[in-house]
């Protein structure tokens, strides 16, 4: 069962992707760490996928039945580590030992962190386990899912594009990749450094089915996330149109908070923010 | 040793449903046996190194072993991160058979040629690492690698090598074989150039020198006790191996024996620089280093 039908009361995911653009701003504020607005891009993805979406049993991180998800872009790491303390699978308090010495919250995902499904950070890593994943259920016919969440500027890497031939070739058809289409990556714009458009029609051509979405409207990632394959016996690619540093104004659509973490004063102005869009 | 090892390995999973084969789309006319035995547990991915050992980890992550097949450099250099991350980091029940290890493929030129993947493998954390010399070791080890349900390195060569030792042998991953005593100098050797350190002590002993020859099936873990013993009882040790020389064997057996204060006359017999970029047979590359005999001869 989700976690929102556990009653762990998460059914509002809005205010959920708040708590979690929070958490976020005060990680990397504490701990000086970089890629903030890659967080905030995709806390709605997370808000909805976990507070309503996923069946997991946070008291049994390694449920057979559970739901599988890959954080493939490991460098959106405070997000992630919000998200499974949000949904109870590690103390909230622990947040703030995030890339702290001798803690197990590292800037990069990494599996020894209870929910954690793959530790990630090197980009291109993901996709090609939740094939894996996807099929060993479908050796087992089990009914969970795997879902994997790419960053745009990660789907330059090669093995993308061979784990997307393979799991239409295989038939995946309980794998969703979600792509946290932010178009800002390292160095510049996606459309500058790779050109990655047109996205959608890319994973047209390798047969998977393909929806595209704004990527921070609730119930379109709910509609999105809780449908099953867009076309029967194939994977599913959930293109979520976002913006980079969403949430904070002075972040969006701005590379520098690909890098930088805010100060005391600019963490007091995001997090008033975040309070007066609520 | 190919065929042998896909037998020992289709027999294996005939028994263990978890066990999964998949290929990088390499292996015609040696992996038909098993596809064919089993079928749900072999999948053939297509040519993409990266993606499969991927899989295999997801696979892993959701109870398989898995085991890949490919040749030398492909299912190691061309996806070591993901083997170093996915697999090794996380000490999932993978296996890669490597095949052409070494200058088996030598005619084929420097992209197969594997002289570095031993050495390679055997820095990435969890990971054991086998170079069995023959099939009897091949067929040996490879229970003994499944068993273990955590990161493996096979390294065969090809087909039609030589059986070594008399049936019967025993072969472990962690103990090292003694083929021949004496007291000169000990032949330690890893991999199928053990045939040439035997036909070395043989010819050394025509000289009235005294060899030794050892096999290791196991780069690591390393048989240290076999090379501390192998100082101990002789004057020189020569390694053998398949592989560069730096970083390779003779360098884990070096380090052995400086950690252990000891010094005995020592040398290593393996490829080089010299052999880059140059083709031909296995025997005839193999013949560009000299013969062991004067490698041994040297260091008396």
């Amino acid at each position: 069962m989700t976690l929102a039908e556990r009653g762990l009361n998460m059914t509002d995911t809005r205010a959920l992707a708040r708590r979690l653009r929070g958490h976020a701003l005060r990680m990397t504020h504490l701990s000086r760490a970089s890629h903030i607005g890659s967080c905030l891009s995709m806390a709605d993805i997370m808000a909805v996928l976990y507070g309503a979406v996923l069946r997991l049993n946070p008291a049994r991180p390694a449920w057979p039945d559970r739901d599988r998800v890959i954080i493939s872009k490991g460098h959106a790491a405070a997000i992630v580590y919000a998200t499974l303390a949000e949904c109870g699978f590690l103390p909230i308090g622990e947040l703030d030992q995030y890339s702290a010495d001798g803690g197990r919250l590292s800037g990069h995902v990494t599996m020894t962190v209870p929910g954690v499904e793959l530790s990630t950070g090197s980009l291109g890593h993901g996709l090609p386990v939740a094939c894996g994943m996807a099929l060993a259920a479908q050796r087992a016919s089990a009914v969970w899912r795997s879902f994997c969440v790419l960053s745009d500027g990660e789907l330059d890497e090669g093995s993308n594009w061979e784990a997307i031939q393979f799991a239409q070739r295989a038939r995946l058809d309980t794998l969703f990749a979600i792509v946290d289409y932010n178009k800002i990556q390292s160095f510049g714009t996606v459309a500058a450094v790779s050109d990655l458009h047109p996205l959608a029609d890319k994973f047209r051509a390798f047969n998977w089915g393909v929806t595209e979405i704004d990527g921070h409207d609730h119930p379109a990632l709910l509609t999105a996330l809780s449908s099953g394959p867009i076309i029967p016996g194939r994977p599913t690619a959930i293109v979520a149109h976002t913006v980079k540093g969403k949430g904070v104004s002075f972040m969006e659509n701005q590379l520098l908070w690909h890098y930088r973490n805010p100060d005391a004063a600019q963490l007091a102005t995001a997090l008033a923010e975040l309070e007066a869009g609520a | 040793m190919r065929t042998e090892t896909i037998d020992a390995l289709t027999a294996y999973a005939r028994g263990a449903p978890d066990v999964m084969l998949l290929t990088a789309d390499l292996g015609y006319s040696v992996l038909e046996r098993f596809a064919e035995a089993l079928p749900k547990q072999y999948v053939n991915v297509g040519v993409c190194e990266q993606a499969m050992v991927g899989i295999a980890a997801g696979l892993a992550l959701t109870g398989h072993r898995v085991v890949l097949y490919s040749i030398v450099n492909f299912p190691t250099l061309r996806c070591l991160e993901q083997l170093r991350n996915d697999v090794c980091y996380h000490d999932l029940p993978v296996m890669v058979i490597a095949v052409g290890g070494g200058l088996a493929y030598g005619p084929q030129g420097y992209t197969h040629h594997g002289v570095e993947d031993l050495g390679i493998m055997a820095m990435l954390p969890n990971m054991a690492v086998a170079c069995p010399a023959d099939p009897l070791e091949a067929e040996a080890l490879l229970p003994q690698l499944l068993d273990r349900r955590r990161p493996a390195y096979l390294r065969l060569a090809r087909s039609g090598e030589p059986v070594l030792h008399p049936a019967g042998t025993k072969v472990t991953l962690e103990r090292a074989i003694t083929l021949r005593s004496g007291t000169d100098i000990a032949l330690l050797a890893t991999g199928p150039i053990l045939g040439r350190a035997l036909a070395a002590a043989q010819t050394l002993a025509a000289r009235g020198i005294s060899a030794s020859v050892l096999s290791f099936p196991g780069f690591r873990p390393l048989d240290q006790q076999a090379v501390l013993d192998a100082a101990r009882g002789h004057r020189a040790i020569l390694t053998l191996e398949e592989h560069m020389v730096t970083g390779g064997f003779g360098s884990r057996v070096a380090e052995v024996l400086l950690a252990a204060g000891l010094a005995p006359r020592f040398g290593k017999y393996g490829v080089t620089d010299a052999l880059r970029g140059q083709i031909g047979s296995q025997a005839w590359l193999l013949d560009r280093l000299g013969p062991v005999e004067d490698h041994a001869m040297a260091l008396l």
